[in-house]
This record gives C-alpha cells, sequence and structure tokens, in this order.
C-alpha cells in the first residue's frame, strides 16, 4: 500500500534493526529449517513474505531483495525497475515520470538511506541484473541459505 | 588534430596503447582536445540517404554522431542500423543502447553485432517510458537497467564472455558511455550515481540538456570532490531553443529537462527568437568549456540540426582543428576551415 510504503521509509532506521534481528533469529534456526526441508517451506514462507512485506513496501517479489542497500524503498515499484539509481526523468517535484501521482522510487531511497546507520554507502553498490527465474520465491529462505553456506 | 593513420572508410584504425577501442572519440578524448559530439536523430524512412543527409550537415564540425534508439520512446529507424549505415562511410557513431525495448539477449546480440559493423562507441541507457512516446500500448522491458547494461558491456569487452558466463571468441573493442542528468532530482545524490555508472564501466558520459549554469557547477565540483574528474570524460549536453515557446514546452512536456526562468526570459524578449537561441547556445557551450572537468560538449539540436555547424564554429571550441568526415582530406574541401 503507497501510504505504508512511504511510512516504511521513514521509519526505515527501525525497519532495517528488526530485519537485521530477524534474518539472525532465521540464521539461528537454520538447522530446524533445514530438516523440514527448504523445499517444503518455499511455499508457505513466500505466501508469508508476499504478505508482510507487500503490506510494507509493496513488493513485487523480485526473489533477490535489496532494500537494506535502497533505504527500505523497493526498487521493483519504479516503473523501469531501476536497481541502481533513477532514471533522467524524475520531476521537479521529486515524482516519478511515468506515475505522475507516486513519489520516484529512488528519491525515497536515498530519504531511507540517509536514516539507516551505513545506508549511504550500502546504496553505493552496483546491483547486478535480476534474476528473473526467482520471481515469486522467498528471499528470506534464499538469504539464510547462502549465508548458512548451504547452495540455494 | 590529425592522427597520422586516419581513416580509410570501413577500415578500423590500430587501438592505441591504453584504449580499448579503435575510435576517433576515444582518440580525441584521450589527447585531450575539446571534443563536439552531436545527435542525430533517426528518420521514420528506410531510405539510407536520409541517414545520410542527417549526418552530412555535422561534416568537420564533430567528433562522433549519437544515432538515438527510439528516443522520447518514439519509433524511428534503429540506432544500429543508422550506425552500421554510418560506419560504411567512415564516420564515427555514438551507439544508443535503451533498456526499454529489448532484453539482455538481444542486447549483447546488439553490442557484438554494432562491434562487427565498426561501431566504436556505445552509450548505455535506461530510456524514456513508454508513456513518453507514440506508442504507449506498448510493453516495457526494462530487463536491465543502465549500469547493469555497463556491467554486461565491459564483460563482454574485458572478461570476454555473455552474463550468463558463456564465453565469446572475439570482444566489442568499444568505448563505454553513460547519460546523467545534473538538473533533476535527488540533485545532491547525481554525483554518487554517476560514480555507480563508472564503477560499471562508463568511460564518457553525455548529459542531459544543461541550461542551468549554476546548477551544473555545483553538480561538477560534486563530482570533483567525488574524485571522479581523472575517470571519465563528461560532455555536456547544449542545444540551441527555437523560440521561448519551445522551451515554455519542453520543461513541461518532456521528462527530465530543466530550463531556468531566465532563459526564457532572454528569448522573449528578442526581436528574432530563432537567432537569441543560437546566441544563447553559444553563450551556454562558452560558459561550460570554462568549468573545470568538462571534456567536451553533446550537441542537442532536435529540428534544427541544420545550425549545429555556425553554433560550434561561433563558439571557437574546435580551436582550428577539423574533425574528420568523408571527403575532409579531399583537395574539393581544402577550403573548408571551420573556426
Amino acid at each position: 500500500m503507497y501510504a505504508v510504503r512511504l511510512w516504511s521509509v521513514r521509519h526505515a532506521h527501525g525497519l532495517s534493526r528488526f530485519y537485521k534481528g530477524f534474518e539472525n533469529a532465521l540464521l539461528w534456526l537454520h538447522p530446524l529449517l533445514q530438516r523440514i526441508g527448504y523445499q517444503r517451506l518455499e511455499r508457505p514462507v513466500a505466501a508469508v513474505e508476499r504478505s508482510v512485506k507487500g503490506l510494507l513496501f509493496d513488493c513485487r517479489m523480485c526473489g533477490r531483495c535489496v532494500l537494506s542497500s535502497t533505504g527500505m524503498s523497493c526498487p521493483m515499484n519504479c516503473p523501469k525497475q531501476l536497481r541502481n539509481g533513477p532514471c533522467g526523468g524524475v520531476r521537479a517535484n521529486g515524482n516519478c515520470e511515468v506515475k505522475p501521482e507516486m513519489r520516484c522510487v529512488w528519491v525515497e531511497a536515498w530519504r531511507g538511506a540517509e536514516r539507516i546507520p551505513g545506508g549511504l554507502e550500502a546504496i553505493q553498490q552496483v546491483q547486478p541484473p535480476v534474476d528473473r527465474r526467482l520471481e515469486g520465491s522467498s528471499a528470506w529462505l534464499r538469504v539464510v541459505r547462502e549465508k548458512a553456506g548451504v547452495a540455494p | 588534430m590529425r592522427f597520422e593513420d586516419e581513416p580509410v572508410p570501413g577500415y578500423p584504425l590500430p587501438i592505441l596503447p591504453g584504449h580499448t577501442s579503435p575510435g576517433r572519440l576515444e582518440r580525441v578524448l584521450r589527447a585531450g582536445a575539446f571534443a563536439v559530439t552531436a545527435e542525430l536523430a533517426p528518420p521514420d524512412s528506410a531510405d539510407p540517404e536520409d541517414v545520410y543527409k542527417r549526418a552530412r550537415v555535422f561534416d568537420g564540425y564533430v567528433d562522433a554522431i549519437n544515432a538515438t534508439d527510439g528516443s522520447g520512446a518514439n519509433c524511428h529507424m534503429s540506432s544500429i542500423a543508422v550506425c552500421a549505415l554510418l560506419t560504411r562511410v567512415g564516420y564515427a557513431p555514438v551507439m544508443q543502447i535503451s533498456c526499454r525495448d529489448k532484453n539482455r539477449i538481444a542486447i549483447q546480440g546488439d553490442i557484438l553485432g554494432g562491434a562487427a559493423m565498426g561501431v566504436c562507441n556505445m552509450l548505455c541507457l535506461t530510456g524514456d517510458g513508454v508513456q513518453a512516446g507514440d506508442h504507449p500500448q506498448a510493453k516495457p522491458v526494462f530487463d536491465l537497467d543502465s549500469t547493469s547494461l555497463l556491467g554486461i558491456a565491459r564483460g563482454l569487452r574485458d572478461e570476454h564472455h555473455f552474463e550468463s558466463g558463456r564465453k565469446i571468441t572475439y570482444a566489442p573493442r568499444v568505448f563505454l558511455g553513460a547519460a546523467e542528468n545534473p538538473n533533476v532530482s535527488p540533485i545532491e545524490h547525481r554525483a554518487v550515481r554517476l560514480a555507480k555508472k563508472i564503477a560499471a564501466g562508463a568511460q564518457f558520459i553525455q548529459t542531459q540538456y544543461c541550461y542551468d549554469i549554476p546548477l551544473l557547477r555545483r553538480f561538477m565540483t560534486a563530482v570533483e570532490d567525488a574524485g571522479l574528474l581523472d575517470k571519465v570524460f563528461i560532455l555536456i549536453g547544449v542545444g540551441p531553443l527555437r523560440t521561448a515557446k519551445t522551451g515554455e514546452w519542453m520543461r513541461k512536456n518532456v521528462p527530465g529537462i530543466h530550463i531556468p526562468d531566465s532563459v526564457i526570459e532572454r528569448l522573449k524578449g528578442a526581436q528574432d527568437q530563432t537567432r537569441e537561441g543560437l546566441s544563447l547556445c553559444v553563450d551556454l557551450i562558452q560558459q561550460v568549456r570554462e568549468i573545470k572537468g568538462v571534456a567536451g560538449v553533446h550537441v542537442m539540436a532536435y529540428r534544427q540540426e541544420e545550425s549545429v555547424a555556425e553554433v560550434i564554429d561561433r563558439s571557437g571550441i574546435l580551436a582550428g582543428r577539423t574533425p574528420w568526415f568523408p571527403g575532409r582530406d579531399s583537395p574539393l574541401n581544402a577550403d573548408r576551415k571551420p573556426s
């Protein structure tokens, strides 16, 4: 939801801290998750992820979440799906070229990044192109598997 | 400036040490000359002569010609085809690649194909949204963004592989460019965005129109403070405005265009607005040249291409040199000496 999405950027600091804790919790649960089987968890976890992140960030389930590098402003809401910064068409009021009634996702991203410690460094990382096969899959589970050193 | 081994149309120049392309644009920039590029609007036609006619008006005044790729999301002859026609007779085109219309499979194919046809410069762009053009009903692709496209192009050139990792046998020897717009939000972070593009592979930058000199100066200072000036060649976008009304229409309707009121007022106050527009462009070029870190200008004179030569001539930026064009060294053109 658009209003909630803007709220999330305003509260980027708190949300990113919560996210960090949540990630550590999942990582701690990794042995359990592995015993249940990541394959079996994929659908229910993705469904939860879709509704939670959908509400908070208008998440599009790209499967490769970069919120912590974009000030908690989801770049997939950009009509051009830009993952490395704004295009050259941002309006004078900071709104989107394609959707004039929407704030530019990247103008918001910088606002959020300013609120997160280390956010302004994270936003400078060059993001690789999206792997479109991951669309719809759980980014949470992928991150945990990667950090735990299990092949996704 | 002349190079001893200037081109035989259709044949590449040798690649000098420290260069990545056999192109003249890279040579001119690396030699420290103030470079001039101009934008060619591809025709709504399948006649190659329409392309050559549009290129000929720049003869002797520009170092490279940008062929736009569906600019403003309007349908025209493709950039790669225009570039291929231009290289046949020896012109140095800049092929523009927009992420709007093609996915990574098509784009990588075009990079190889363009390089095979002698294109030495490629400008990696995001592209305008389809809503801005004549086919708003089209599907926007945006599989890549301009920064990731730069990374892929550099991978093809330097690491000899596709994005998938599959090897290629002969790399495209290209000089890679990107765009920047110093005029729009988030203005204070534009230099950071530029740094990302440079990190991804940009070697030269062509900016959007810059009519606001103080704003441009601030941007260039930020670029210098970020330590980027010796990592990239920056060409500033300029262009004549036909009338005050055109300027007002552009800033209202074309995404990313910022024209200060003072510019509009200057045109309004003139008897002959079109002449004043040219003088204004000459003034802008002269002011831009004085800004530290500016390596050249990119002239976008949409529907006024025939006035580009005059603008460049009056601005004096070529400092006596005649950029190569087909037939430059023929005795018939001996009297052709700009500025």
